[in-house]
């Protein structure tokens, strides 16, 4: 064994006592910060998931990239005109299948188009206002998860009533309405048709759950009273984590705005990221809180071992190699402390993962849990790196020791 | 003539402070091969300090010490700490054994520190030190498992451990009773009639000092006198 080892070794097995609380700091601090960091990325994970499972992955509208820019603007080199009626641009994306044909080949998913509306449903006494999305149930399963949400009915079902709906269910509660109710669509335009709930879904999204409402797409043109309208193309993509790209590059094909999930839901990704940068903060707090028990211990060990580090450097040992005894002491505990921190982490992440939790927000049951090596490595690198600054100044002033000022001290 | 071991040139040492101490004052001393010296003076008189400079554990403030005619002055500290490990041995007052190691371990120590030995060598080098001492039977104990007079044996094994030509000793037999003293004195004698080498012991005790072959004494940081032998004869 090499000696500045076995020395540090020897250090800190023959003060065992001292040696293991100093561990058990560590340990309980690798193992807190693995608990949080899966807890916290667990619980975000679910709750992407569940977005990215709700929502398409892309959404191209038929709102221009750019304002349309008006016909007088195009005829006059003026700086600003003011008075005139602007034209008035037909609603919905031009050519929509063409459109999607264009697509289709390069994009990494499914695309449908849709009528995205806005409308009211009317039902014993009660409005509620909606979002109504007008599909083709034949392919939404390429493009979203809603025929794996159906709690009541299928998507099918659609075609086999006059104006068919699926609702939420949360609005259906809220119109204390069943499947089989037959309610009135108000649409724009003042557009009144009676419309039967065929079934419920429920997508674990209470935002989605008590304002979505879906009818086939023949449906939606009526509520929106434009016959052939298509103001959507919603992609589903084969990873959603590359939306963002895609997106932009539908956008600057189509000319119309094309909006990834991650752009649609950005304050809530940021609040993520500050999440994360509290959680890190924390997790390094609890880590440097640790760290002082590192320093406590081998600054006594220093404190105790003058002689010997005197006399080392009266044979002949350089101040490096000092040096390194204290910091691999430290490292040592580091490690050590990390390993136990693992069990540890691991022992309350299964734990916590048991809890079921009720609550009347969300549908879960279990806390979630990310089980990731990365947690492990994190906490072990901050570990180890607060372990070493923790033993590196104590072994640094040992290592500076004057030996013939411990050795006259001695005598 | 001898090559000169250790050669302290006009060597000062003064101590900083709010009122500098001077500890060591225009000494100029030769150390010659096989020399058994004795180092005295009164209590705060400056012998250990001395044997500190010419040990290389402490720097001179004026003046330079030369270990084998080469000057120390403008050595990096690493290099004045191989220097020590490959060419002194020392021995304090103090046994300074390591206390978690056994005694071939505090034995072997400067070998392993040194790196110039395989671990095999190394094991049979610091064992045989320690049966030629008297401590073979003792060689897997710790230093708190054998006596004072025995520890400080073990530190001259240490002292021994690289074969340095010089063993420099501050007060070997002061923490000793009468017994064990002249134990740890004869061995000293033996290491430089034996074994060839060159030991300087810094010790109050005159007794002891007339017993050993050079006496350099001390007083107020000054030598006053070196009964030197004749290195020509």
């Amino acid at each position: 064994m090499n000696l500045v080892f076995e020395i540090a070794w020897t250090h800190v097995r023959t003060r065992a006592r001292q040696t293991l609380v100093a561990i058990a700091g560590v340990a309980t601090g690798v193992g807190f910060s693995i608990m949080m960091a899966a807890l916290m990325e667990g619980s975000q994970d679910d709750f992407v998931k569940t977005l990215v499972n709700a929502l398409p992955h892309i959404s191209v509208s038929d709102e221009r990239n750019r304002p349309t820019e008006q016909p007088a603007e195009q005829r006059y080199a003026a700086a600003e005109i003011h008075g005139l009626t602007p034209a008035v641009r037909r609603r919905g994306i031009k050519n929509p299948m063409a459109t999607i044909a264009a697509l289709e080949p390069w994009v990494p998913g499914a695309l449908t188009p849709s009528v995205s509306a806005k409308g009211l449903l009317r039902y014993a006494g009660r409005d509620v206002a909606v979002s109504i999305t007008g599909i083709e149930p034949r392919t939404e399963a390429k493009v979203s998860g809603l025929v794996t949400q159906m709690r009541q009915g299928t998507l099918d079902s659609l075609y086999r009533a006059p104006n068919a709906l699926v609702l939420g269910d949360r609005l259906a509660e809220k119109l204390s309405a069943k499947v089989g109710a037959t309610l009135t669509i108000v649409g724009s335009g003042n557009v009144r048709i009676n419309g039967n709930v065929v079934g419920m879904f429920h997508s674990g999204m209470r935002q989605i759950d008590e304002t979505n409402a879906y009818v086939l797409i023949k449906t939606a043109q009526i509520i929106e009273n434009q016959t052939g309208l298509v103001n959507e193309i919603r992609v589903r993509l084969d990873d959603p984590m590359i939306a963002r790209l895609v997106a932009a590059r539908i956008g600057a094909e189509t000319d119309y705005k094309s909006t990834s999930w991650e752009e649609a839901q950005e304050d809530l990704l940021s609040a993520f990221q500050v999440r994360n940068i509290l959680m890190y903060t924390i997790v390094g707090a609890i880590l440097l809180v640790a760290s002082f028990g590192i320093y406590n211990i081998i600054s006594t060990i220093t404190h105790e071992k003058a002689r010997d580090i005197a006399i080392m450097k009266s044979l002949g040992f350089r101040e490096s190699a000092v040096r390194r005894i204290f910091v691999i002491e430290s490292l040592l505990i580091g490690l050590a402390g990390a390993a136990f921190g693992w069990g540890l982490g691991y022992l309350l992440c299964v734990g916590l993962g048991s809890i079921e939790i009720r609550t009347p927000f969300a549908d879960i049951t279990r806390l979630p849990i990310a089980y990731t090596p990365r947690h492990y490595a994190i906490a072990t690198l901050v570990a180890l790196a607060s372990a070493f600054v923790a033993g590196y100044f104590p072994a640094r002033a040992a290592a500076g020791v004057h030996p013939v000022e411990i050795i006259r001290g001695a005598t | 003539m001898s090559e000169v071991l250790i050669e302290a040139r006009n060597v000062t040492r003064i101590l900083p402070g709010v009122v500098p101490t001077t500890l060591v004052q225009n000494v100029d001393l030769k150390i010659f091969p096989r020399e058994f010296v004795a180092i005295t003076g009164p209590s705060g008189s400056g012998k250990s300090s001395l044997l500190y400079l010419l040990g290389l554990l402490d720097l001179p403030t004026e003046g330079e010490v030369l270990i084998r005619g080469r000057s120390t002055a403008n050595m990096a500290e690493e290099e004045r700490a191989r220097l020590r490990l490959a060419s002194l041995g020392f021995v304090f007052q103090f046994h300074f054994l390591l206390p978690e190691f056994t005694l071939t371990e505090n034995v072997a120590l400067p070998m392993r520190a040194l790196g110039e030995l395989s671990p095999q060598e190394i094991r049979e080098r610091a064992e045989g030190l320690l049966e030629s001492l008297g401590l073979g039977e003792h060689r897997h104990k710790r230093p708190d498992q054998i006596s004072g007079g025995q520890r400080q044996r073990v530190a001259v094994a240490r002292a021994l451990a690289n074969e340095p030509p010089v063993v420099l000793a501050d007060e070997p037999t002061g923490s000793l009773d009468s017994k064990s003293t002249e134990q740890v004195f004869s061995l000293l004698r033996s290491v430089v009639d034996d074994r060839g080498k060159t030991v300087v012991a810094v010790t109050h005790d005159l007794e002891l000092a007339n017993r050993m072959d050079r006496r350099v004494h001390i007083v107020d940081g000054r030598i006053v006198a070196d009964d030197e032998v004749d290195r020509a004869a």
